[in-house]
């Protein structure tokens, strides 16, 4: 049971920050949103590749008896890999968003999602 | 955004070279110890944040220039572009290791099991990781560099 | 082996690299001169193109390749699961490319002279040659992980593009409705794609088709990939941001995202056919999977011709009734998918004549994009020359512009009867593909089809005859034809809409009549990677 944590925690985390985007009205809560999503997608990759009693997957600086029976005690490496690609990305994305509200700012004055419309024509 | 005050500079000043080594650390030894080109540049990018934070942005705008940077950032790019491309012609195949067993520089194959940590392993990963490491720098550095650049230009409207 | 057998060896990652170096090389290349810069991209654009027909000769003469990244076999030594990341080409991703790469050269032309006059233009080339690359590492991708880092790569660069007006400020609205509708629906097909590994222990797409179940796992699988998917290309009902991006854009920035649009097309294509496709083509089983999604899929298109038709008639700007009607066109093709689902499932009562029918709308649907690509991509290229002229967009203050600009009303005109479907054109080769085709599954949808598209016709008749004939406005007495290059540009696209309006038959017994084959034959797909143990 106690290692079923994690994957209620990110669902949790999906679901606050869905309600964020959806429910909220300022546009930095929505950036807010989708930045806890992006940490509850990343914390289920990492939360995939965890294997009972096993340690970190350097090959180099491991204990000797964890070497003799290598692949299976072990945390699994190419999720980890996957996340940090993720994070990356989400770097970026959340970098791009911030400078588009800044602009958004200085032309409409406001940051409420409802007074920000183009011309409806 | 003004600048800090004395003591804080003063303080941003003596600790930068050693966040600055500890990153650069972190980028070098990717291929042995968790870390790597995109988390040792993070690193390294937020110290310099630390010193925009400190002295105000207009300061370091007039030492260093944007366009500078972005040189070093589409250098950074090239050299990981073109260590691929350099898989291709030596190697074969692209993205090939092609210093792994019979290169220059990076050319020692570790044997399996616990034993030392060795640098000069793991062929083209180390340059792979320093080229990345050199394009993170300049990318994060610039951006936050210009959004403290943009929002110091108007007054904000409550 | 010789040079040209190298070359085409080693052409998949070329054709994903050799824009990157050239995205790579161009703020350094723009200190010069701003004339080289121009011409520097475009001699990149043109030795890609060549690359990328010396690698459709190959596959659609000798069959489906296989790239490894950093050499040797696709199964190491020991291995039995291909570990390394492959790029795998059959007709399906030639098809793709092809489309792609005469996108990017034509906007590139056209861009030439449409941007002369606006500054931060290096930052511009940049990253346009950032989305070609990211296009094309989605198409030719075979690993899904792959497939999503370049489709995050394509919705920053686009959202980027998008915002290229910073001064007006309906621009950055769309950006920021874009970027946060692609970044959650990306989101959701990395999840999905967690889920996946979870359960097979693998990355690659013929690995996961191999091995594949339909659990429970898989079923909420399948639903996050297409709705991540549908999200990209628009379908309704999560098509809110494609009517602003489209029409707040510079226009050749929009006829590059119609590519990235379809290369998300493309993508819930391969998870349908492909992944799944052992399950949901399989008519052995007792209750046909392929049915649900055959007429979930139909449904969401046939509300997207209605949505796109409906909302285009009330418009009373140019360029964003063509971005509806964009909308419409993607529930074309999502009909056309749908339609062959569900033929496949009817047809296993020993009903072939549903099966027949069905290939043929799949047909259809594959030959509609090519020709909506070119359609929709033209009527936005003369929006774009119209504004570039006058610099405004609202049909009330338009008017008598045939007198001063010839050329422009030509070429709106033939992107008026391709979009609507007449016959000298390629709109009615592969509308009737599709009318036919689901007239057999069932004959309400080929009504609705044939319905919305004459009042297609009547939109566009009614945007042309209040644009460019009538009276002639005092405030537009001298605007002029627009530069040479755009006019080129749109030659180019409107000789090739003819071409293929005139000879449909060598289009589609070349480049249509594989792609489907491809799809539909999951088993070379499969045994290329996995090895025919």
């Amino acid at each position: 049971m106690i290692y079923n944590i994690p994957f209620i925690a990110v669902v949790a985390m999906i679901f606050i920050g869905l309600f964020a985007v959806l429910f909220k009205r300022n546009l930095v809560k929505i950036v807010i949103g989708i930045s806890i999503i992006e940490s509850g997608v990343n914390l289920f990759l990492i939360t995939l590749g965890y294997r009972e009693g096993g340690v970190a997957p350097i090959f180099t600086s491991a204990p000797s008896e964890v070497v003799k029976n290598a692949p299976g005690s072990m945390v699994l490496p190419v999720p980890q890999a996957l996340t940090l690609t993720s994070i990356v990305i989400g770097v970026a994305v959340l970098a791009l968003m911030l400078s588009l509200i800044m602009h958004i700012y200085e032309h409409y004055g406001t940051l409420d999602v409802r007074k920000i419309r183009g011309p409806e024509e | 955004m003004s600048q800090m005050s004395k003591i804080v500079r003063t303080q941003s000043n003596i600790i930068f070279p050693f966040i600055m080594i500890f990153g650069l650390y972190v980028i070098a030894h990717g291929h042995l110890t968790p870390g790597g080109g995109f988390q040792g540049g993070a690193v390294v990018a937020s110290g310099c944040i630390m010193l925009l934070v400190a002295y105000s942005s207009a300061w370091v705008l007039e030492k260093i220039k944007v366009s500078r940077l972005s040189v070093f950032e589409s250098l950074g790019a090239l050299g990981f572009i073109g260590v691929a491309f350099f898989g291709l012609i030596f190697g074969g195949w692209f993205f090939n290791n092609f210093l792994v067993r019979n290169g220059i520089l990076f050319n020692v194959v570790p044997e399996t099991g616990s034993t030392l940590s060795n640098f000069n392993t793991a062929g083209v990963l180390p340059l792979m990781n320093f080229a990345v490491g050199v394009k993170v720098i300049a990318g994060l550095f610039v951006i936050v560099l210009v959004m403290g650049y943009a929002s110091s230009l108007k007054e904000w409207k409550q | 082996m010789n040079w040209f057998e190298l070359i085409t060896l080693h052409s998949p990652p070329l054709i994903v690299a050799v824009p990157l170096l050239a995205a790579f090389l161009t703020p350094l290349v723009s200190k010069i001169n701003d004339t080289v810069r121009n011409l520097f991209v475009l001699i990149m654009l043109s030795i890609t193109g060549l690359l990328v027909l010396i690698l459709g000769y190959d596959v659609l003469t000798n069959g489906i390749r296989v790239y490894v990244f950093g050499g040797g076999a696709p199964l190491p030594s020991g291995m039995n699961i291909p570990v390394r990341i492959m790029f795998e080409i059959d007709s399906m991703t030639i098809f793709m490319v092809i489309i792609t790469i005469i996108l990017a050269l034509i906007s590139i032309l056209y861009s030439w002279s449409f941007m002369k006059d606006k500054d931060g233009l290096d930052k511009y080339y940049t990253i346009i040659l950032l989305l070609v690359t990211s296009i094309f590492g989605m198409e030719l991708t075979g690993d899904l992980f792959n497939f999503f880092v370049f489709l995050e790569i394509s919705c920053i660069t686009s959202c980027a593009l998008i915002a290229f007006y910073v001064n007006k400020k309906e621009s950055l609205d769309a950006a920021f409705k874009y970027i946060v509708i692609s970044s959650i629906g990306a989101l959701f097909i990395l999840f999905a794609i967690g889920l996946l590994y979870a359960q097979y222990n693998a990355l690659n797409m013929a690995t996961i088709a191999n091995a594949i179940q339909f659990t429970f796992f898989d079923k909420i699988v399948l639903v996050l990939l297409i709705t991540g998917l549908a999200m990209k290309s628009g379908l309704a009902p999560m098509h809110m941001w494609l009517p602003d991006a489209y029409s707040r854009s510079p226009a050749s920035v929009t006829f590059i995202l119609v590519g990235a649009t379809l290369a998300g097309l493309y993508g819930s294509l391969r998870v349908i056919f492909t992944i799944y496709g052992n399950q949901l083509l399989n008519t052995g089983f007792t209750f046909y999977p392929g049915l649900i999604i055959g007429i979930i899929v139909t449904a969401l298109g046939v509300l997207s011709i209605f949505i796109g038709v409906f909302m285009a008639l009330k418009r009373s700007d140019f360029k964003k009734m063509i971005a509806y009607t964009a909308v419409a066109e993607i529930g074309y093709m999502f009909l056309a998918i749908g339609s062959y689902l569900i033929g496949l499932a009817l047809s296993v009562p020993d009903n072939p004549q549903m099966l027949i029918a069905g290939t043929y709308a799949l047909k259809g649907g594959l030959f509609h994009i090519l020709n909506d690509a070119l359609d929709i991509g033209l009527l936005f290229l003369v929006a774009g020359a119209v504004y570039y002229a006058t610099k405004q967009t609202s049909l009330n203050s338009l008017g008598g512009l045939a007198r001063n600009m010839k050329y422009t009303t030509i070429f709106f005109l033939i992107g008026l009867l391709a979009v609507s479907g007449m016959p000298p054109m390629n709109g009615f080769a592969s509308k009737l593909l599709i009318y036919q085709s689901t007239y057999q599954i069932s004959p309400i949808l080929s009504i609705i089809a044939i319905i919305c598209s004459i009042m297609l016709l009547a939109v566009f008749v009614k945007v042309f005859q209040s644009i460019f004939l009538g009276p002639e406005i005092p405030s537009l007495k001298n605007v002029k034809e627009v530069p040479k290059s755009m006019l080129a540009a749109m030659a180019l696209v409107a000789c090739i809409i003819i071409f293929i309006g005139l000879f449909p038959n060598i289009i589609i017994d070349n480049l249509v009549t594989p792609a489907a084959e491809a799809l539909q034959n999951t088993t070379t797909y499969i045994s290329t990677i996995v090895g025919g143990t």
